[in-house]
């Protein structure tokens, strides 16, 4: 069942996944407060996706350990927006109101958050339409609306504005931001540094599964202190 | 050809003469189909996608075992069923062999497996497709169940079209737990049978037509409210 | 347990709990309105309960469910308990079944005559009012001749023919259908055989084919059936009652009236010879 405790702190130590012989990731400590959006870049194949996943509890890593505000048990207030967000066949209000449910909220309650959150995010004309007629744009901010609902502490975005058209990826930029500011510490990954310049506060780097730094957003773009992220900014990586 | 051609025509005038001895053939099989197939689909639905979600061990084996049944012949079932409920047999006291209750446990139990492993596939391919965004959502695997079941309602459909398929078609378990007597356990496959055995093949011709148009038209009414459903949910 | 797995067990559960009620809830519904009558495909098939258990029921009030297989799984039905009379054409098989101690008493209601019907041809030259006659000119000719081989009353009296003709039927004329009265004509009617049969079955029989009836008329074609009541002594939940009620019907003179009223295209099946 939900654990009790909340997410933050989030400490990870000597994190290794493995699949079959290959690490995806390696020996990885983090530690995650919550004080300010984070960042994840790196080439594809980095491990960014396999990050998130263990951090969200999803995956068990093959050695090391995480704990979740000192609990090893993954705890009901994390929310994560997949790259490809699968939604119900429902209506998109449905879709929301679910993700409340299960957290135990209320009929009327449920159909006004959810209603809010759609609104947040821009879809409120679109609310009652089938969730899976509506373009990939609309159903990653219902994704997003889903995940706003249940106002987690801690949010994991994997690539929350690939194969967005500009107009989109602005407004899930304002939401990430608003977000935010609601009190929800937002992790994310992303290949569009731009995003990563304007909304993170951290950046960390992954190269072949390992961190290879921590960077304040502001630097690293400019002085990136490792020679791998430097060779991504240079864009000699994918 | 000739007969096939009289059939038609005899069907015809059968189903709109009003024969109350046709009329209650049809009014009984239509409703221990109807029944057997709710049953069934009731305790397989949630069967079938209890197994998909859960892991346990032998796991592998009962999903074997569920696919083999597919191939259950009722001959067999209709014997076991005839063992267990003669009143030489363990639920003898029942007093249900030979009457419409024998035929409807007997036809669960055939279409029982058929829903059940089905299902179990929809749900299997479904959970695997939705299992990381629902956990994320903090969706744990029996909780899932019926949300998939919901959510996969349209193959569903056919899954319990299938299962009222397998009960309407049904003749050997029937006439073995049934007993086809006049007016009580005879449905419209056994009588089917019993004029074919008599010969009366252009009768019996007809029966089947007059079966299979009523199969048609659930199948029917089933696809149009399948249309509608989708319009409104998508 | 929350609220969604309780809803999700209650949908599990209540069919069960639901057909278990039915279950043991339905059969005293039924209990009091009805015997159960195991009996033969060929009386069936004949069609004469179609027009005798109306009557029945007018006469005694409650309703005759009759289960029509072979003789021999009548007799097996009675034993076993499923039945509370029986109605069959098997006087061997009958009076076993009563030595046994499963009935109470056989009382002998009617007759029909069984009938050779082949091939209008008649390559065997069968044709004519001696049975055993016919059979051993049908296996010397190696005719095609197809057979019921079901443990049915028909069945017992046509091997009881073979016998008597002193002929051990077998090859590839011979054919075992395994099966009832009707597939069987079926079967001969297909292959232009030969076929032992009763005549109220052959009388009702729609896919005749080539073939007509060749012999009738010896004695020994004369087919007695019989009606017991099930020993309530070794089945205590027979319908004694309802039961005896029924056979003294069949063997009152409304009964045996309607049993000789009985006909098909204009000729008596058949032919009540019950006496005290």
């Amino acid at each position: 069942m939900a654990s009790a405790h909340g997410s933050l702190p989030l400490e990870a130590r000597g994190l290794t996944v493995r699949f079959g012989a290959l690490a995806a990731l390696d020996d990885i400590d983090l530690t995650l407060d919550g004080s300010a959006p984070v960042a994840i870049l790196g080439a594809n194949g980095a491990g960014k996706s396999v990050l998130l996943r263990v951090l969200h509890g999803l995956l068990a890593p093959s050695e090391g350990e995480i704990t979740w505000s000192g609990a090893y048990s993954r705890p009901a207030d994390q929310a994560m927006v997949f790259q490809r967000p699968v939604l119900l066949r429902r209506s998109a209000l449905a879709n929301v109101e679910y993700a409340l449910a299960i957290q135990g909220v209320r009929g009327s309650e449920r159909r006004a958050r959810a209603a809010e959150a759609l609104a947040r995010v821009g879809l409120s004309p679109i609310a009652s339409r089938p969730a899976r007629v509506l373009s990939g744009g609309e159903q990653q901010r219902v994704a997003l609306a889903r995940a706003w609902a249940t106002r987690p502490r801690l949010a994991f975005l994997d690539e929350p504005t690939a194969s967005l058209d500009p107009a989109a990826a602005a407004e899930v930029e304002r939401v990430m931001g608003e977000m935010h500011a609601a009190g929800t510490a937002i992790v994310f990954t992303t290949h569009h540094l731009g995003l990563a310049r304007r909304a993170a506060a951290e950046i960390v780097f992954l190269d072949r599964g390992r961190v290879t730094e921590r960077t304040p957003a502001e630097r690293f773009f400019t002085e990136p202190r490792s020679p791998q992220a430097a060779a991504y900014l240079e864009g000699e990586l994918p | 050809m000739h007969d096939l051609g009289a059939s038609l025509v005899l069907a015809y005038y059968l189903a709109t003469g009003g024969d109350p001895e046709l009329w209650g053939i049809v009014k009984l099989s239509l409703a221990v189909s109807v029944a057997s197939a709710v049953l069934a689909c009731a305790m397989g639905l949630p069967l079938g996608a209890l197994v998909a979600v859960t892991r346990f061990p032998g796991r592998r084996a009962v999903v074997v075992v569920m696919n083999a049944l597919l191939g259950l012949p009722s001959v067999v079932v209709g014997l076991v069923f005839y063992i267990l409920l003669s009143r030489a047999g363990p639920l003898g006291e029942l007093g249900i062999l030979f009457t419409p209750a024998a035929i409807v446990v007997a036809q669960t139990f055939l279409v029982l497996p058929v829903v059940a492993a089905l299902s179990r596939q929809f749900v299997e391919d479904a959970w695997n497709e939705y299992r990381e965004q629902l956990t994320s959502l903090g969706v744990k695997a029996l909780r899932a169940v019926p949300t998939l079941l919901w959510d996969l309602r349209y193959s569903l459909l056919t899954v319990v079209l299938v299962g009222l398929g397998r009960a309407a078609s049904e003749v050997g378990a029937v006439m073995i737990v049934g007993g086809n007597i006049a007016g009580v356990t005879r449905v419209m496959t056994t009588a089917i049978a019993l004029e074919t055995e008599k010969g009366d093949l252009p009768l019996a011709l007809a029966l089947g037509v007059i079966l299979l148009s009523l199969v048609l038209a659930v199948n029917a009414l089933a696809h149009l409210v399948r249309e509608w459903s989708m319009k409104r949910h998508g | 347990m929350n609220a969604p797995i309780a809803r999700l067990i209650a949908r599990f559960a209540t069919p069960w709990i639901v057909a278990a009620l039915a279950l043991a809830g339905a059969p005293p519904a039924l209990a009091g309105d009805f015997i159960t009558v195991a009996s033969t495909t060929s009386t069936e098939q004949s069609g004469l309960f179609k027009y005798l258990l109306p009557e029945a029921k007018k006469a005694l009030g409650f309703d005759v469910h009759v289960v029509a297989v072979g003789t021999g799984q009548a007799l097996d039905m009675a034993r076993r308990g499923d039945a509370d009379v029986v109605f069959v054409h098997d006087k061997v098989a009958e009076e076993k079944f009563l030595a046994e101690g499963y009935g109470v008493k056989r009382y002998e209601v009617m007759y029909n005559d069984f009938v050779i019907v082949g091939p209008k041809a008649d390559p065997a030259h069968a044709k004519g009012n001696d049975v055993v006659e016919a059979l051993k000119k049908i296996a010397h000719a190696q005719a095609p001749f197809a057979s019921r081989g079901d443990k049915s009353g028909t069945d017992a009296a046509e091997k009881r023919y073979w016998k008597e003709a002193g002929i051990k039927p077998q090859g590839s004329w011979y054919r075992e259908t395994g099966s009832g009265m009707g597939p069987t004509l079926n079967t001969a009617s297909g292959m232009d055989a030969y076929a032992l049969t009763d005549r109220g079955t052959w009388l009702s029989f729609r896919n005749r084919g080539d073939l007509a009836i060749l012999v009738e008329g010896d004695s020994k074609l004369f087919n007695q059936y019989g009606v017991m009541l099930v020993n309530p002594a070794k089945h205590p939940h027979v319908k004694k009652e309802m039961g005896r009620k029924f056979i003294d019907w069949l063997i009152s003179p409304a009964g045996q009236a309607a049993i000789a009223h009985y006909q098909v295209g204009g000729e008596q099946l058949f032919f009540p010879n019950y006496r005290p």
